[in-house]
């Protein structure tokens, strides 16, 4: 099992509405977020393009963050999606450092915290927030393992990339472009 | 090609914050944080609601936490309005609830040696005040002269009030400073009006036109959903407007317009549709009346014509209405919705419904379907008492194609004037925030200066709210029962609101708030019933249902009466105007003295060293109302002054620097605002959200951030049809030098 999530790109119209369900569903504080909105534009006007994208952790396969964690609580759960153990984080901060998406924040009640891909809800069959509220129905998220998986279905049907992959962190959030 | 890469993150919060201490941890077994297990936990308490955060009114579940505590908002899966999606706002809308600026009890103006301020006061004392306010205006003036401006649920129990006490004055900002033109405008040519939800088949679509209209940041949910749908489709989308709009960012064809110069485009659409003979000819021998008149009225409107005018491509105008000709009937030239732009409003919309008639989307599935609305019983009462006198009167041929109350023409009629007869003395304001929706704030200002009573019904203190003599404080759309929603839609559907919590401080609903306005008036004979949940009960049992059912279900669907979503091939359709037909010529305007076709008229442009002020939404925020919600501030804050690199060359402007704008009429913004220095905005004209800049220090989160369109509207340029205030024609500067206290570091 291979959890991943795709964003497709060319209907995110950028209205962030991943960020406030996620914050309501995971009890983030006002203030943080574990998942954000870039936009990147390119060239001049009238000739422009524009490129709108949901982010959040990569759930690398190879990530820095568990791999540098001195006391185990970043780890990888089922599915290689990447989790924090509140009990055993002592907030020093170097997964944060370590992360070349910037994807984890220091939770004020003292741990670092970041994206679960919403295990709590997929272990009840349901989808994270982030893609179950999206207006455009820009994501898609699955078992890469199981071809008939949204996500295994789009990403052989559509051109995708992924950010950053000369950080070899083989990152398993896929951009559709 | 020059290559500038902008990076923006747009919603992500600082993560600089300073680690806390280890200390104080709670210890978990398992991998879920204590927010998840009490959301998870959460799932089977669950009460039905339809969002207020705009007027898309999306039905949803509220989710409590195991304390009852209000956690989450999520869309209903059976509702045709979000298909169990809720955008951010609706999402967001628990920081409605939750914002410690809420309006918390009644409050009434009092003034002790020239210093005015507000005392709390009791339910009681507040109805008093007015009832005594209302009786002694409607003794001295009449009733007709208490008017209501409403926008939002608790607007029809103010109604009912109004009607009964003899005012037909009731007035939304909707009308005269958002949709009007457009209704009016379909109405004449087709003899109904688009309404809301909009009308638009954009699922099924295979070409979509976009004027102006900038759908995913105008987050209108249904529409933006199936604005995706399209996408996946491979529908193409055309785009007209002067800033690089993410719809743009999603379109085949953008047309960087010359702003103002929207109506010789599309004249120069409907000469090509008409020339090259792509119109849909049976359509339009069978349905429409006028064509000959039309095409000899366009003829000069040729792509070259239009070129000189709207600096658009004569080849790309040719290749555009093509492209909309093949899509045909499938296509939707979209009306928009925000349309009060240059005073040629209606004549503009009139244009884009007869574009749309030529090429037979009417009716047509993937154009414009037939929306059904559900029937429910009204509450049994006497007979409204007919109104001696009405705003008209004081508008002597002005605005007659206007089919509601203008806001603005109250206003108007509010300011001490000798050629009036029926000046305003009362109102009562709901839910709407005037002073940043009505333009011209110094004549807003004029007009409230001479009420002798001002009421304000709110959720939040408003600028608006700062003026009231009396401000009663409603509880949110989560802690209160409202009518039942019924459409309009493809299919027939109810949903029902009721309240997830109890109200939060001495707050109250507006049904209950009219209903003893109403005893104390002495017309309580138009609420018998005491409680809405009775009437929702009485209604539902009526169509089959019950409240029980509906708490359970939130919504339901009903079946259309008949299967006419579309027109049936060669179906007879007679349309209701005065030739039955669809008029490209209108009958109807001709009557009323104004020109029956569309013409192009110049409108002025931006003196020397001067832009156009354009404005529009975030999709995170919805008009000034949601600006101090603490989950939308959280994904935007302040709104920003967009500038063509090569305008902020020439002032030296950079981005995240702090101006102020002025406009043409030496008016500043009164709070500096932050450019963003962006390709995606023309040369000769700016760009802001709007909803930003507010004065009143009690929203204390949003409180002088950005800056307010609404205060550099101070010319309006009034559509002479309908009486819409259009809102495009002022020009800014940019104040580079700050008052030292201004500066942001």
């Amino acid at each position: 099992m291979r959890y991943a999530m795709a964003v497709d790109t060319k209907k995110c119209v950028g209205c962030s509405d991943c960020v406030v369900a996620c914050q309501t569903e995971n009890n983030v504080p006002i203030g943080y977020c574990r998942d954000w909105v870039v936009e990147t534009m390119d060239g001049t006007y009238p000739q422009l393009e524009i490129e709108l994208r949901s982010e959040r952790c990569n759930h690398c396969d190879n990530a820095p963050c568990v791999r540098c964690c001195p006391t185990g609580a970043s780890h990888f759960a089922d599915g290689g999606i990447v989790l924090v153990r509140q009990n055993k984080c002592i907030g020093c901060g170097a997964c944060i450092a370590s992360c070349p998406y910037d994807a984890r924040y220091p939770h004020p009640k003292g741990y670092v915290d970041k994206c679960t891909f919403c295990i709590h809800r997929v272990k009840e069959g349901m989808k994270p927030a982030c893609v179950a509220v999206c207006p455009t129905k820009c994501m898609y998220f699955g078992d890469l393992d199981d071809p008939n998986s949204d996500v295994s279905i789009i990403l052989k049907k559509r051109k995708s990339k992924t950010l950053i992959p000369e950080a070899g962190t083989k990152p398993q959030l896929y951009f559709l472009i | 090609m020059a290559t500038r890469r902008q990076f923006i993150r747009i919603s992500a919060m600082g993560t600089g914050a300073v680690l806390a201490g280890a200390a104080g941890f709670k210890l978990f077994a398992s991998e879920l944080t204590d927010g998840q297990k009490a959301t998870m936990a959460a799932l089977t308490a669950r009460t039905p609601t339809y969002c207020e955060i705009c007027f898309w009114k999306c039905a949803g579940w509220v989710y409590k936490g195991d304390k009852g505590a209000i956690k989450k908002i999520t869309g209903n899966a059976e509702d045709q309005n979000c298909n169990g999606r809720f955008c951010p706002r609706g999402t967001g809308g628990v920081g409605m609830y939750y914002d410690d600026d809420r309006l918390k009890t009644p409050l009434i103006r009092t003034e002790e040696r020239g210093k005015q301020s507000f005392r709390e006061a009791t339910w009681d004392e507040a109805f008093d005040y007015i009832a005594e306010k209302v009786k002694k205006i409607s003794a001295e003036y009449g009733p007709e002269c208490i008017a209501l401006f409403t926008h939002g649920s608790g607007g029809h129990y103010f109604t009912t009030l109004l009607k009964a006490i003899g005012s037909p004055h009731i007035a939304a900002p909707s009308y005269a400073q958002c949709r009007g033109p457009r209704e009016v405008a379909f109405q004449t040519t087709f003899g109904e009006t688009i309404e809301s939800p909009e009308r638009t088949d954009i699922r099924d679509t295979r070409c979509l036109v976009l004027i102006g209209s900038h759908i995913g940041e105008n987050m209108h949910n249904g529409q933006v959903q199936e604005m995706s749908d399209a996408i996946d489709k491979g529908a193409t989308i055309i785009t007209v407007d002067p800033r690089f709009s993410t719809a743009a960012g999603k379109s085949k064809y953008w047309l960087p317009i010359k702003p103002a110069t929207d109506l010789a485009l599309l004249l120069a659409w409907i000469n090509v549709i008409i020339n090259e003979g792509l119109y849909d000819k049976a359509y339009v021998e069978k349905y429409t009346y006028g064509f000959e008149y039309l095409k000899e009225h366009v003829k000069s409107m040729t792509p070259e014509w239009a070129y000189g005018i709207t600096t658009i491509d004569p080849t790309l105008i040719r290749e555009t209405a093509r492209e909309m000709a093949n899509a045909a009937p499938a296509v939707i030239v979209h009306p928009g919705r925000h349309v009060t732009w240059y005073g040629d409003d209606t004549q503009r919309l009139r244009a884009v419904a007869i574009l749309n008639a030529l090429l037979g989307s009417w009716g047509r599935r993937g154009g414009f379907y037939r929306p059904e609305t559900f029937e429910l019983p009204e509450a049994p009462h006497p007979p409204f008492p007919t109104p001696k006198r009405t705003w008209r009167q004081e508008f002597p041929d002005l605005y007659k194609l206007s089919d509601s109350v203008l806001a603005n023409g109250l206003c108007d009629a509010t300011v001490p004037d000798p050629s009036r007869n029926c000046q305003f003395h009362g109102w009562i304001v709901n839910g709407t925030n005037l002073i940043e929706t009505l333009p011209n704030q110094a004549n807003t200002l004029r007009a409230i200066e001479a009420l002798d009573l001002l009421v304000v019904i709110d959720t939040m203190p408003m600028e608006i709210t700062g003026y009231a003599d009396v401000i009663l404080p409603e509880c949110t759309y989560l802690e209160r029962y409202d009518d039942l929603r019924i459409g309009p839609h493809r299919k027939p559907q109810i949903a029902l609101r009721m309240p997830a919590a109890e109200p939060l401080n001495n707050t109250k609903p507006a049904y209950w708030m009219a209903r003893e306005l109403a005893k104390k008036l002495g017309v309580i004979e138009y609420f018998p019933f005491e409680k809405i949940e009775d009437y929702l009960d009485w209604q539902l049992k009526q169509v089959g249902s019950s409240l029980e059912e509906m708490k359970r279900i939130g919504v339901k669907t009903f079946d259309r009466p008949l299967d006419d979503l579309y027109f049936a091939p060669d179906e007879d359709v007679e349309f209701y105007t005065n030739t039955g037909k669809i008029e490209l010529y209108s009958t109807m305007i001709e009557q009323e003295g104004f020109d029956p076709m569309p013409k192009y008229t110049k409108h002025e442009e931006p003196p020397e060293g001067y832009y156009r002020l354009n404005y529009g939404r975030a999709p995170m925020h919805t008009f000034s109302r949601t600006s101090n919600n603490p989950n939308l501030t959280d994904l935007m804050d302040e709104n920003t002054v967009w500038v063509n690199p090569r305008v902020a060359k020439e002032w030296s402007l950079s981005s995240g620097q702090y101006i102020h704008l002025e406009n043409q009429d030496g008016k500043r913004s009164e709070f500096p605002i932050k450019v963003r220095v962006t390709e995606r905005i023309r040369w000769d004209s700016v760009y802001m959200v709007h909803g930003f800049g507010h004065d009143q220090k009690k929203l204390r989160r949003c409180y002088g951030k950005g800056a307010s369109d609404t205060n550099l509207i101070t010319k309006v340029l009034v559509d002479p049809l309908m009486g819409g205030t259009g809102m495009r024609g002022n020009f800014v500067t940019f104040i580079t030098d700050l008052k030292a206290e201004e500066v942001v570091s």
